[in-house]
């Protein structure tokens, strides 16, 4: 749904399934904007915000986190990871663009 | 799940493959727009034979060639059963017509073999490689070869 | 596309709107018809591309605009006297704009030369005692009003400016709402992968912004931590909305930054700094008064509302072009699949008085309505057009030392938006052969008793159903006794050749024919009437001349409405069903045995009313058929192709008139000698549309194989 929406948007999408293959797939390709599920397998979306924020080359990128309305503490806990901003699920693909379009050139 | 925008590169591909008369071929599914019943083709003066003519697609107008005829093989004799493959190459929009959709395949480039030397001279120019399935033998086609006649009329 | 990008495209199309009210300002200043609000107009048009430009770090335009405007703003001001010697460098000065924002558009080159002696006699109409060597320090402090941020330059334009009128502006109160934003990032912000220049991106999406920097806190370079954040913004935006959505755009920095968001009711005065004095627009002055920045609250100024009065807002959308050809497209296939639903309910055999019919019935009616309206969305005037003729004609009178006065009429009427792209060649070249031509020079004039001016005049008609553009000039018209001798000596025809004054004034259009004796500059750039023709008539178009010695010559050019769709008839030729072009059908006939005669091995002619026409046989030509059906066992659909000469062609049955939605075979396939393009009938399936032209063409090449064909036998 969220591929679609991106790729509709004009986007290119590389997926992971994780944080540890997100950073693997961040290695390998790059982004100019990444966004992060919280609930994950092996590492979730706060430690992998945090891996990419430490990591040099990818500490200014923007990153989206998604989240539900029911839990502004995720928010906050992610901002305070690092999180550039966010997209609320479940979400509209025009929002959603333009949450991209706040925080990548 | 994690999405990361950026770009995409595979070196394993997926085809689709179909019969004209007893042989097999195949296409990249990438290429393939959609795949469609056959509707007869209103046919083109001044137009080389395996083009059967052009059909309605949702609006825009779309030449229909007969794949087998192209490569020199008896012509499809079109039924119900028919198929036409839309494929995109070079930006422009083009039916393949062929007697039947088999499968859709997932290969890796390593399996890819290229035309034997005894193979026709216009089959093998129009085919990128061939692989083995289940015994059977499938050619990949490759589609920017099957075009540059209507390029070069066109110029 | 790239925000950025899409935002400067839209400064251009307002540049593109702005250049054209800058230039009927000033021509209707030169009539003598130019009141205080259309000084007040061209000061604002000239400003406000300037204030643009600055925001995209466009130098070379933003200083070419500073000295334009700094003129007008003399004249406006009542300092300097719109003389009629000032108007034409007005007008000048106003192309040579144009040229500097075509350049920043199109990323060419503005002619320097001419552009800096422009800014000289600017400057010098501006100043006269003014040294002006030292002119290009002028534009520094505007550079930073428009575009670089945070250095303050005190007033020094020497700005007029008039009591505020409230009954004036009472309606327009309302309508737009000025906030005010003081944004300061910290450095968390950055930290986090947000961009203030995205976020300064994102208000700029809202309205119009006016965005100041507040780099007060940034240390010096020694001390600066590249880590931290020192500046600040302060935004103004003239926007209609919401406090919510402003916040919106600062969702994700709350917190690490702090901001202030507040709306200036639009009864006072926004603060005047330096920039909104600039932009403020001034009601022509009753009494007046130098507004001196330190004492800002003395004096109101309205910028929005000034603005509006001036230009009353027009309640217009802009729609990306492609949003509109999608739809287009997709009414198209409205039509055609309303239609193929028609014809499956007729083959079902419902009788015609079923609700479905009934239903259906509507459903075509509702269909046509929306297929006149969305064409009626992608309609344009031809305004657009016009109004670069001006130009042209100062340009090319220039040229050839005549006075000329270019008069329009119709500019208001509407065509296809693809007919209005393709006006402008045409129209060019008649507007500079008027001129080069038509018109005779001042002193040739003047002995036969005419004004040393002369008049061209443009006009756009419609005229049963297409639009007809007319060039008229007041010259001496067309020398017939000379066109006839050079169409002689071209061999274009015979010595002796009896011609209509029609004829011979048509003859100007044969390919190779060119009147003037020297080449000159100005219409023989490589390019005849020929070619005019030739290009008029590729989209379904006419074009002819009618010339009265002494009085002048008038050129009318007629073109379809639209490109998008057609009217045909639609035929069956050899089984195949082919839609022939409406406008080049005279008429339909079944012939008689007696009326065709054979001509050669393999043609015929076919007698209509004591004159014969060649009779082409559509289904042979484009290989449908290999043998000849006679013409009487069928029908014959007697045309008129392009050149005018007249052709039978002939088709097995008709089946009637309709309108087709014309389909580009190129797009996926290929140009298709004989076949104009494709449509899709109710049926769904795809019809070609016969080039009538092409056909006849072609028919003439079989006929001279025809004849060569025994010849290389016997060779």
């Amino acid at each position: 749904m969220l591929r679609l929406a991106l790729v509709d948007a004009g986007f290119e999408v590389i997926e992971a399934v994780d944080g540890v293959h997100g950073l693997e797939v961040l290695e390998q390709h790059g982004a100019d904007v990444i966004i992060t599920d919280i609930n994950m397998p092996r590492m979730d979306g706060f430690g992998f915000i945090e891996a990419v924020r430490g990591s040099s080359p990818y500490r200014s990128t923007p990153i989206l986190v998604l989240t539900t309305e029911s839990t502004p503490e995720k928010k906050a806990r992610a901002r305070d990871a690092g999180a550039t901003g966010w997209i609320v699920k479940p979400f509209h693909p025009t929002k959603l663009v333009e949450a991209i379009r706040r925080v990548a050139a | 799940m994690t999405d990361i925008a950026t770009l995409a590169s595979s070196d394993r591909r997926e085809l689709i493959s179909f019969c004209i008369g007893e042989q097999e071929f195949c296409v990249d599914i990438m290429a393939v727009r959609e795949i469609r019943g056959w509707t007869p083709a209103t046919p083109l003066p001044q137009t080389p034979g395996y083009i059967r003519g052009v059909i309605n697609l949702r609006g825009a107008v779309l030449p229909v060639m007969d794949l087998a005829a192209r490569m020199g093989l008896p012509p499809v004799q079109p039924s119900a059963r028919s198929v036409i493959i839309v494929v995109k190459v070079a930006e422009r929009l083009i039916g393949l017509l062929v007697d039947a959709v088999s499968d859709i395949l997932s290969i890796t480039d390593e399996n890819i073999q290229p035309p034997p030397d005894v193979a026709c001279d216009r089959v093998r120019s129009f085919v990128r490689g061939l692989f083995t399935i289940d015994g059977r033998m499938i050619s990949q086609i490759a589609l920017d070869r099957i075009l540059p006649e209507i390029e070069q009329v066109a110029a | 596309m790239d925000p950025m990008e899409s935002i400067k495209a839209t400064f251009f199309q307002e540049c593109e709107e702005l250049l054209a009210d800058l230039e009927a300002g000033l021509l209707a200043i030169q009539a003598g018809a130019g009141d205080e609000d259309t000084i007040n107009a061209v000061f604002r048009a000239v400003h406000s591309v300037k204030g643009g430009a600055g925001a995209f770090g466009m130098d070379a335009l933003v200083h070419f605009a500073h000295v334009f405007e700094t003129l007008l703003d003399g004249v406006r001001a009542g300092r300097i006297a719109a003389a009629p010697d000032l108007l034409e460098i007005l007008l000048r000065a106003a192309d040579i704009l144009a040229d500097h924002v075509n350049a920043a558009r199109d990323g060419g080159a503005v002619d320097e030369a001419r552009s800096a002696e422009m800014i000289r006699d600017l400057e010098h109409a501006t100043d006269p005692e003014h040294d002006h060597r030292a002119a290009p320090d002028l534009a520094a402090p505007d550079l930073a009003a428009a575009g670089a941020p945070g250095v303050d330059q005190p007033d020094e334009f020497g700005f007029t400016v008039t009591r505020f009128n409230p009954e004036s502006l009472e309606p327009l109160v309302v309508t737009e709402a000025l906030w005010k934003i003081w944004f300061r990032p910290k450095s968390a912000l950055y930290r986090k992968g947000n961009e203030s220049a995205l976020l300064l991106r994102e208000l700029a999406r809202l309205g119009p912004t006016k965005v100041r920097l507040d780099q007060t806190e940034l240390p010096d370079l020694a001390s600066l931590d590249p880590e931290s954040a020192f500046l600040a913004w302060e935004i103004e935006l003239e926007a209609d909305t919401d406090e919510a959505v402003i916040r919106e755009v600062f969702e994700f920095v709350e917190g690490d930054c702090d901001i202030e968001i507040r709306r200036c009711s639009t009864s006072e005065s926004p603060d005047a700094t330096s920039e909104s004095v600039i932009t403020a627009i001034v009601e022509p002055p009753p009494s007046r008064a130098t507004v001196n920045t330190e004492s800002p609250a003395s004096v109101k100024v309205e910028t929005p509302k000034g603005e509006a009065v001036a230009t009353p807002a027009h309640a217009t959308i802009r729609v990306d072009p492609e949003r509109i050809d999608r739809l287009i497209d997709l009414v198209g296939e409205l039509v055609i699949n309303q239609a193929m639903l028609a014809q499956r309910v007729i083959e079902s055999g419902l009788p015609q008085s079923s609700n479905v019919a009934t239903g259906l019935e509507d459903l075509e009616s509702l269909t046509r309505q929306i297929q006149d309206s969305v064409m009626a969305i992608r309609a344009q005037p031809v305004k657009s057009v016009f109004q670069r003729m001006p130009r042209l004609v100062r340009e090319v009178a220039a040229q050839t030392g005549k006075s000329v006065r270019l008069v329009t009429e119709g500019e208001a009427t509407e065509v296809d938006k693809t007919v209005v792209e393709r006006l402008g060649d045409p129209i060019t070249h008649m507007i500079r052969n008027a001129i080069d031509h038509g018109l005779e020079s001042p002193e040739r004039r003047a002995a036969a008793g005419k004004p040393r001016e002369g008049v061209v005049r443009l006009a756009a008609l419609h005229r049963g159903g297409r639009i007809v553009i007319e060039v008229q000039d007041d010259g001496a018209g067309i020398d017939r006794k000379r066109v006839q001798a050079i169409a002689v000596e071209k061999g274009l025809i015979v010595a002796d050749a009896q011609l209509t004054d029609e004829e011979v004034d048509n003859l100007i259009f044969l390919p190779g024919f060119s009147t003037a004796n020297a080449i000159s500059d100005i219409s023989g750039r490589g390019v005849g009437m020929d070619v005019v023709r030739r290009s008029v008539q590729a989209l379904g178009g006419r074009i002819s001349i009618t010339s009265r010695p002494g009085q002048g010559s008038t050129f009318t050019l007629s073109l379809p409405l639209t490109l998008a769709v057609l009217d045909g008839m639609v035929v069956d030729v050899a089984g195949h069903t082919l839609v022939v072009p409406l406008t080049a059908i005279v008429e339909s006939l079944r012939p008689k045995p007696a009326d065709v005669k054979r001509l050669g091995p393999q043609g015929a002619v076919l007698s209509v009313r004591d004159t014969y026409v060649p009779v082409v046989d559509v289904a042979a030509i484009l290989g449908f058929r290999d043998y000849s059906k006679s013409p009487c066992d069928g029908v014959v659909i007697l045309v008129e192709s392009e050149d005018g000469g007249r052709a039978a062609l002939t088709a097995d049955s008709i089946y009637g008139q309709r309108q087709v939605v014309i389909k580009s075979l190129e797009a996926n396939y290929r140009q298709v000698d004989g076949i104009a393009a494709a449509t899709i009938l109710g049926d769904g399936r795809v019809a070609l549309i016969v080039d009538v032209d092409a056909v006849i063409a072609m028919r003439r090449r079989d006929t001279i194989r025809d004849y060569q064909q025994p010849l290389a036998a016997a060779g």
